[in-house]
């Protein structure tokens, strides 16, 4: 089974569906989407590195080889929609638009972390961006992710809700019963399931019965389909697709984006559930920051200089956040017992 | 200038590895999220990935070293332009830069040090609740059951304001499966009271999410014990976010629904959950008695900012009370109330527990013995200023409960007395309790399991040494 290079929108597995059709960037696009991916990995990478160093610690997921999908899905929002995830959350924060130090902060668990570090890396927020969190319980954020289209519906505006979501996390109950609640009321909702072949250590062909998870909502008539969450054109195209129909009021969609991690599940994983070869070929072959990069430099929308200076800019960047995360004090006491009621 | 690479730990509580092999060879290309190395410790071998490109110019640590520190440079990167005479004349600034950007263990006074295990934690807040309000004299009093009272109570906030909904099994059309919704739907329509399907966790963590967007809703369970499926999504969803989102997110809504024993219906629908939520620092838990302040609570209750818990009780539904006829009735959360003044003993209870303490009041006073009967209304925040305030005036009190002992309210209470009033005791608290039994469905066992009016006045009565 070769998930990330599936192209089909298979609705049933011996009908296949051909998938929104992608279309081609812009040079802005193309090179927007670079910048972000590209911070997003440079983000993680540099994570990784303070994890390593003891800045960091307890659980921490970089977004690693998935950052086409999150930065393909927000290209697709406007102001006012909202978005909500699981744990792996670096890169949508970063792709909503949130200042890298107060993300870098929040997970060496400092004063100016984005949750004044009461959160760290699974648990941040931010209202003014839409971003409904950072949850830490497997599939939690999917009826979150519902009542937030909810609350769309309730009040009457064209706000559509991103709810992220795992292949794991997809065999949880609680998000069956929001399909079924989503559907019935007609919520704007996109249920964005990323499946990067594992939950952890078990991969999805020995967890699910159904593997073909853009499937998981046709007994609730919810529309689904496979994406290659590996060209962040393609995601483009199928969230606006997906986007459009929850606007228009028609009831959520279901995307199944195909995807990888590169890094284990979280920092501490001894990676025996697969190969390093399965790893090297997603990588060498399919990796979704390089595609865009032969892209932009095929159709000379950028030459090599002008990458370096980007690839330069998001290292600053990066770095400036590390150097802010590192040196930021830790949350005065005083902050123990505020926040627990408003 | 070139970069070092560190030994990273796999875990925060790593403090060295074994460089077990170097998969690159110096002189060699590396492109960032290249594998370079293998660390191994006692639990697992790890793959090091380089986080930056250039040139792999020196390998300080050979292949097969053990225990290598973590931080410890374990080979330098040339960045383009550099060759291996950069590394000489470079090499101590780098590894200055390293340890300034990057503190190793060792060089950790670099980062402002945890200090919190020789910071005391600061004091918990005090959480001071006002008086009830005053009921202006000649107030119309109007005789009306707490089912009515609590529909009053959310249709009055409806009223008020748009942002207040009611979801929940058969609130709407079947007007409530203990008739607590009744003439809303007729009223606010079905955008507003809203039949779910049967999905407690789904529609639990939905009306939270729709809570964490700002609007005001009401989720109703059939019951509390239909809650457990759903307590995933209270607790770790509505009464943690605002904490973890360091005050930027929180929700403001009330789950309520009959809890505790109703009668004959055994084990899985007879649970009281009192205890269970109490202990969560996030949530409030109410749990009125009396038509009046089931309406003043659970009106309060719906404005609150914060998640609350609302735990009512079928047996108390039908019960008429005298509800003062005011435009607003509001009464605030977290102050208790004497029900019946008294000297001799302090009788501490809420919901259903009422009953029992108010009867043993009436027999204790037939034996000359005044006790004062507290009615804690609201569970969390705990009025611990009025228990204490009794206990002092008289040395001795019993808590009943209908929830099971252990880790019970009956133990908090006693605590609190002990804490503040063990000077005062004349005798250790007394608590009765339900029996630590699954509820039985046979009429004698049930009742055997639940506290009766006779066990609280012998423990009262005891606790009086008579
Ligand atoms: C309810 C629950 N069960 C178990 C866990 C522990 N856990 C955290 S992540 C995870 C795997 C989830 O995998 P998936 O949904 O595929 O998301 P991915 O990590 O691949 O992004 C597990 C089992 C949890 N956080 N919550
Ligand atoms: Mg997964």
């Amino acid at each position: 089974m070769s998930a990330v290079k599936a192209k089909s929108n298979t609705q049933t597995s011996d009908d296949p569906a051909p998938s929104t059709p992608l279309i081609e960037f812009s040079k802005e696009q193309d090179l927007s989407a670079y910048q972000t991916m590209l911070t997003i990995r440079r983000f993680e990478e540099k994570a990784g590195q303070m994890y390593g160093m003891g800045l960091i610690g307890g659980f921490c997921h970089l977004y690693i080889g998935q950052e086409a999908v999150v930065v393909g899905m927000q290209m697709a929002l406007k102001e006012g929609d909202q978005v909500i995830t699981g744990y792996r959350d670096h890169g949508h924060m970063i792709a909503c638009g949130l200042d890298p130090k107060g993300v870098m902060a929040e997970l060496t668990g400092r004063a100016h972390g984005l949750s004044k570090g009461k959160g760290g890396s699974m648990h941040m927020f931010s209202k003014e961006k839409g971003f409904y969190g950072g949850h830490g319980i497997v599939g939690a954020q999917v009826p979150l992710g519902t009542g937030l289209a909810f609350a769309n519906r309730y009040r009457g505006n064209d706000n559509v809700t991103l709810a992220y979501f795992g292949d794991g996390a997809a065999n949880q109950g609680q998000v069956y019963e929001s399909f079924n609640m989503a559907e019935l009321w007609k919520l704007p909702v996109v249920y964005v399931i990323e499946n990067n072949r594992y939950a952890m250590g078990t991969s999805s062909t020995r967890s699910s019965a159904e593997t073909n998870l853009s499937r998981r909502g046709l007994s609730f008539k919810i529309p689904g389909e496979q994406v290659d969450g590996m060209d962040v054109r393609a995601v483009k195209a199928a969230a606006d697709k997906a986007v459009a129909w929850c606007r228009a009021g028609k009831g959520p969609y279901i995307l199944e984006m195909l995807t990888y991690r590169y890094r284990g599940h979280s920092m501490s994983d001894p990676a025996k559930y697969r190969t390093r070869e399965e790893v090297d070929k997603v990588r060498t072959s399919h990796d979704p920051i390089d595609m865009v990069r032969q892209r932009v430099l095929d159709k000379k929308f950028a030459k090599e200089e002008d990458l370096k200076k980007i690839d330069a800019s998001v290292r600053d960047l990066v770095n400036e956040a590390a150097e802010f995360a590192t040196h930021d004090p830790e949350p005065d006491v005083s902050e123990l017992f505020t926040d627990i009621y408003r | 200038m070139p970069t070092n690479i560190l030994m990273p730990a796999l875990s925060p509580t790593m403090e060295k590895g074994n460089l077990a092999k170097w998969l690159k060879k110096e002189g060699d290309a590396i492109k960032s999220g290249d594998i370079i190395a293998e660390i191994e410790t006692d639990k697992a071998t790890m793959e090091v990935e380089a986080s930056d490109e250039g040139t792999l110019g020196k390998i300080l640590v050979a292949e097969g070293t053990q225990d290598v520190a973590v931080n410890t440079p374990i080979a330098v990167i040339l960045n383009d332009g550099e060759n291996a005479s950069s590394i000489k004349a470079e090499q101590p600034a780098a590894s200055q830069k390293a340890a300034e950007s990057a503190p190793p263990a060792a060089a950790k006074a670099e980062v402002p040090a945890p200090k919190a295990d020789k910071t005391p934690a600061p004091q918990a807040p005090v959480v001071e609740a006002a008086n009830d309000p005053d009921i202006p004299e000649g107030t119309e009093m109007v005789t009306m059951t707490m089912r009515e009272a609590l529909r009053d109570a959310m249709a009055e906030e409806m009223r008020r304001d748009g942002d207040v909904f009611v979801m929940g099994e058969e609130v709407a059309e079947y007007q409530g499966a203990y008739k607590v919704t009744q003439g809303l739907l007729q009223e606010f329509g079905d955008k507003r009271v809203i039949d779910t399907p049967i999905t407690e966790h789904g529609f639990a963590g939905l009306g939270t999410g729709a809570a964490l967007a700002g609007l005001k809703p009401i989720v109703e369970f059939m019951t509390f014990n239909f809650a457990m499926q759903a307590i995933d999504q209270i607790i770790n969803s509505a009464a943690k976010t605002l904490y973890m989102s360091g005050g930027q997110m929180g929700c403001s809504i009330v789950f309520r629904g009959p809890n505790g024993a109703a009668s004959r219906v055994a084990a899985q629908h007879s649970q009281d959950y009192a205890s269970w939520y109490s202990n969560i620092p996030g949530l409030r838990v109410i749990s009125p008695s009396t038509a009046a302040d089931a309406k003043g609570l659970l009106k309060a209750a719906i404005r609150d900012p914060n998640p609350v818990i609302f735990l009512e009780n079928e047996m108390l539904y039908g019960h008429s009370g005298q509800v003062p006829k005011l435009d607003d009735f509001v009464l605030p959360i977290g102050k208790a109330k004497i029900a019946r003044a008294g000297k001799d003993v302090t009788i501490i209870s809420w919901s259903n527990g009422m009953n029992y303490a108010l009867k043993a009041a009436d027999e204790l006073a037939k034996d000359g013995i005044e006790a004062e009967v507290i009615d804690l209304r609201t569970l969390k925040p705990m009025d611990t200023d009025t228990i204490i305030a009794s206990v002092k005036k008289t040395g001795r009190a019993v808590t009943v409960e209908e929830g099971w002992a252990q880790s019970g309210v009956g133990a908090e209470i006693a605590m609190r007395i002990m804490e503040h009033a063990f000077d005062y005791l004349d005798a250790p608290v007394a608590r009765i309790t339900g029996k630590e039994v699954p509820m039985p469905y046979a009429a004698n066992l049930e009742k055997l399991a639940l506290p009766s009016v006779a066990e609280v006045v012998e423990a009262a009565k005891s606790v009086c040494y008579r």
